[in-house]
């Protein structure tokens, strides 16, 4: 920067330090103030308490077929539950992980002693495209699971991507069965015993 | 820093930007001598900055549909992180920036600022307040409470004076009435205007940095030690103004935000009914009162519109060759009196036609605001224009840097202590009409009340045994009352009494229990079976009745508790009504709610009426404010940081201009 053209009178240099330390803290206050007053715009725009708050969904599984799924909708989110038959069960055990893209057992992704469901999100992991799948009519792909029609990536019978571009598995969202034909979306009780 | 430097110097040479920041914000000379009073546009500017960043974070979450408006609001108070931060900040912030305008211009009228060569920079300062005025009007209107509609119905009705005025007025609703299409429109001008004002504002500074600032003294800079470069002089004492005035700010909107709000617009819109008293924003009372005080519509409308006009022939009125007051003893009284005048005019302006003032012998507002509108064109078409001619000024001084400076001083202080005895000497006339009211003690009131927790819970059940088999709560969900202390099972258990109405997989409408994050359901479906119930009134939706009804708490106390069984001689109750002088007219429809022991606590504490309307009262104020604790607790940390800010400023400023005392 220039120099002003007019320079105050400034004689005595007395107390430097003084001053310094007024003018340091005068903008270190300014600025935290600042930081703070932006603050409460910016959360303004994060999801509101009633968004946060969003109910939980139950769903009743009794009238869905082995071999074939729903989609419900979930915080925006359409959530695949899928009923598995014994053999897309069997094919997704027996898939060894070092096939993977992104490695996880099957026991990971289902419930334990409810494993013919699976329930994903239906998301798919690239760019967030909804695979197609899960009406009958609808074409699986070669892994049997779900197939994104936007950029060609497979998922399996237990959601998990089996070729790229996707990077990640469907992602399994928080859930409980209340009883053996009815789960609850959006919390994830720990299972007890 | 030398790399740094060189890509600036590179941007200069291709936009000037630097070099630009540099003359007009850091070496631009200003006069040395310049009062508190030249703090005000600095702050203008800034209020213009947060009201635009508010206004645009509120518009993110406002719907400017007549059916969405109203709840909409409440949505952003109760539910959008910080909102009701955001929308308290904007609402008070309309009357910060008034009060700052007002001050400016008032400053600029006592130290002839606007005469030549300024003349142009006042222009436009009209010309800003004058898109304030819109901005604001419009503003008001997006809350769609019932002084909202009433407020757009009335000002757009001022146009129906014009020739082919009826056709003007439909153009400007887009309909008969004031509607959607009205609404929509207001929303969509109220976020252009405040650009507008900003293109403004930068042509008035500008214009302001051709000849620069004027000051106290009133005479043109001669010699260089008359001027000081404006950084860090000026920025340091505005940031030190804007300490201070932010201190005011936040006590507003943290401690008392409904203050210049009307309890009439937390009632929804409604079109079929005007409120008894309508009145509008402070800043628009002294216009009204000249409005109202001539008996003929147009005649009216025309002097309400020549009271804001003629400020643009200023420049011209004032005849005087002296600028500043101080020189001219006449022309400082004549100021002084004008202010007070616009003070009066204020006062004539909230209060109805009719109203006679008992402890000034009985005089009629009517003729108190004749008189006062008389004297505010008086100052323009005759004071301005004589004193020039007769006024008999002082010497004026031959430079800003002769000694005269030091008398100065004193003689501001007094004018600003006058300023501040007249009016506060005006206040008993403001004030509002409501019957006195028997003063209860809240545990919520005061800077550090809270919401008694017990008092909270035996008042909700009784809005539930009791109000809820007539009154809605609408904006409260099941889950909010986490905040009276129930936990998630509780809740869940509560909400699950009440039914909802869900459609099915088969499309029929089915009862369900409510879940947490289901609002209150209404007891009735509609509004006509809610009349049909209730001998064709209307019982209130109670999610706002504590900031809907002038006297808050005080007054719904008084409301349950005041029922008188044999109504005076003079009273005739109508059929199916009951006497309660606290109410409007005295006759309501709804019976006396509470008895004692209509309720069990249980805690085993005595149900007496006083103290279950206590407990609801305090139950309502809490669903009215939910976010009341949480506002007094964020605006202390607030108080605390701009009084530490206030005080590093002043003494950075200090320091800063102990060099020019030298």
């Amino acid at each position: 920067m220039t120099e002003s053209t007019h320079n105050p009178p400034s004689p005595k240099k007395k107390e430097p330090t003084r001053r310094d330390f007024l003018l340091l803290t005068a903008g270190a206050v300014g600025a935290v103030g600042t930081a703070y007053f932006a603050w409460p715009f910016i959360d303004s725009m994060n999801p509101a308490a009633d968004i946060l708050a969003q109910s939980t969904v139950d769903v009743d599984l009794s009238p869905i077929p082995a071999g074939q799924a729903i989609t419900v909708v979930w915080r925006g989110k359409p959530i695949f539950v899928r009923h598995r038959t014994p053999k897309e069960i069997k094919e997704a055990e027996q898939t060894p992980l070092s096939q993977l893209i992104d490695p996880e057992t099957d026991q990971d992704r289902v419930k334990k002693g409810h494993d013919d469901w699976l329930i994903v999100v239906g998301i798919c992991t690239h760019l967030g495209c909804i695979p197609t799948g899960n009406k009958p009519t609808q074409t699986r792909g070669k892994y049997g699971g779900w197939s994104c029609p936007c950029h060609g990536s497979l998922y399996d019978t237990s959601g998990r991507v089996r070729r790229g571009p996707a990077p990640l598995n469907l992602a399994i969202p928080p859930y409980t069965f209340l009883t053996s034909t009815q789960i609850r979306l959006g919390v994830d009780e720990v299972a007890h015993g | 820093m030398g790399k740094l430097a060189n890509i600036a110097r590179w941007i200069d040479y291709r936009l000037p930007f630097f070099s630009f920041i540099d003359h007009e914000l850091r070496e631009y000379p200003t006069p040395k001598n310049l009062n508190y009073w030249w703090n005000f546009g600095s702050l203008a500017g800034i209020t213009l900055v947060v009201m635009i960043l508010s206004g645009i974070f509120l518009a993110m979450h406002y719907e400017p549909n007549t059916k969405e408006a109203f709840d909409s609001v409440e949505y952003i108070m109760r539910n959008i992180n910080y909102g009701w931060f955001l929308r308290y900040l904007h609402a008070n912030g309309a009357t910060m920036f008034f009060i700052v305008v007002y001050i400016h211009m008032f400053r600029g009228l006592y130290y002839g600022s606007y005469k030549a060569p300024r003349e142009l920079l006042w222009i436009l300062g009209v010309v800003i307040l004058l898109l304030m005025m819109a901005t604001a009007f419009m503003g008001y209107v997006l809350p769609w409470g019932q002084m909202s509609y009433w407020g757009a119905t009335v000002i757009t009705n001022l146009f129906s004076v014009l020739p082919f005025g009826e056709s003007i007025v439909e153009w400007l609703w887009g309909g008969f009435s004031v509607d959607n299409p009205t609404l929509n429109r207001f929303f969509a001008l109220h976020y252009l205007f405040p650009f507008l004002i900003v293109g403004v504002v930068i042509l008035h500074l500008i214009a302001l940095h051709q000849h620069g600032s004027n000051n106290p003294l009133g005479i043109e800079r001669k010699e260089p030690r008359d001027s000081i470069p404006f950084h860090p002089y000026y920025t340091v004492k505005d940031l030190f103004g804007l300490g201070v005035f932010a201190l005011i700010w936040s006590y507003f909107i943290f401690f008392n935000p409904n203050f210049f709000g009307e309890p009439d617009n937390y009632i929804p819109a409604n079109p079929l009914v005007t409120p008894p008293h309508i009145v509008p924003e402070w800043y628009f009372l002294p216009f009204y009162a000249i409005l109202r005080s001539i008996p003929n519509k147009t005649l009216g409308v025309l002097a309400m519109v020549s009271s804001v006009s003629v400020l643009f022939f200023v420049p011209w009125l004032d005849t005087s060759k002296v600028r500043s007051a101080t020189f001219r003893p006449l022309y400082k009284w004549v100021f002084w009196g004008f202010v007070v005048d616009c003070f009066i005019l204020g006062c004539v302006g909230a209060y109805s036609p009719d109203h006679i003032y008992a402890s000034l012998g009985g005089l009629s507002n009517q003729t108190l605001g004749q008189v006062t509108t008389l004297l505010y064109f008086t100052f323009f078409f005759v004071a301005l224009p004589l004193l020039g001619i007769y006024e008999k000024t002082k010497p004026l001084p031959k430079s800003l840097s002769e000694p005269i400076l030091q008398k100065k001083n004193i003689a501001n202080v007094s004018a600003s202590i006058f300023c501040l005895f007249m009016i506060g000497s005006l206040s008993p006339l403001y004030g509002s009409e409501t019957p006195t009211l028997p003063r209860e003690n809240w545990s919520f009131q005061g800077p550090l009340g809270t919401f008694d927790r017990t008092e909270l819970q035996h008042g909700f059940q009784i809005y539930k045994e009791v109000c809820s088999t007539c009154h809605g709560l609408k904006q409260i969900r099941f889950r909010d009352l986490a905040a009276l202390g129930y936990n998630h099972e509780e809740i869940k258990a509560i909400a699950a009494e009440c039914k909802v109405e869900v459609i099915d997989d088969e499309g029929n409408v089915i009862e369900k229990p409510a879940l947490p994050t289901d609002t209150f359901p209404n007891p009735y479906k509609n509004e006509q079976a809610a009349r049909a119930a209730n001998n064709s009134a209307l019982p209130p939706d109670l999610s706002l009745i504590t900031k809907a009804r002038a006297g808050g708490p005080d007054y719904i106390y008084a409301l349950l508790t005041g029922y008188e069984a044999t109504p005076p001689k003079d009273v005739h109750l109508a059929e199916g009504l009951h006497y309660n002088p606290y109410f409007p007219g005295g006759q309501i429809a709804m019976i006396p709610p509470l008895s004692e022991g209509l309720v069990t606590y249980n805690d085993g504490s005595q149900p007496t009426i006083n103290q279950m309307a206590k407990d609801v009262v305090t139950f309502l104020s809490w669903a009215a404010e939910p976010e009341l604790e949480d506002r007094k607790q964020t605006g202390y940390k607030v108080l605390i940081y701009f009084i530490v800010f206030t005080i590093l400023m002043y003494f950075v400023m200090k320091q800063v201009w102990a060099r020019v005392k030298e």
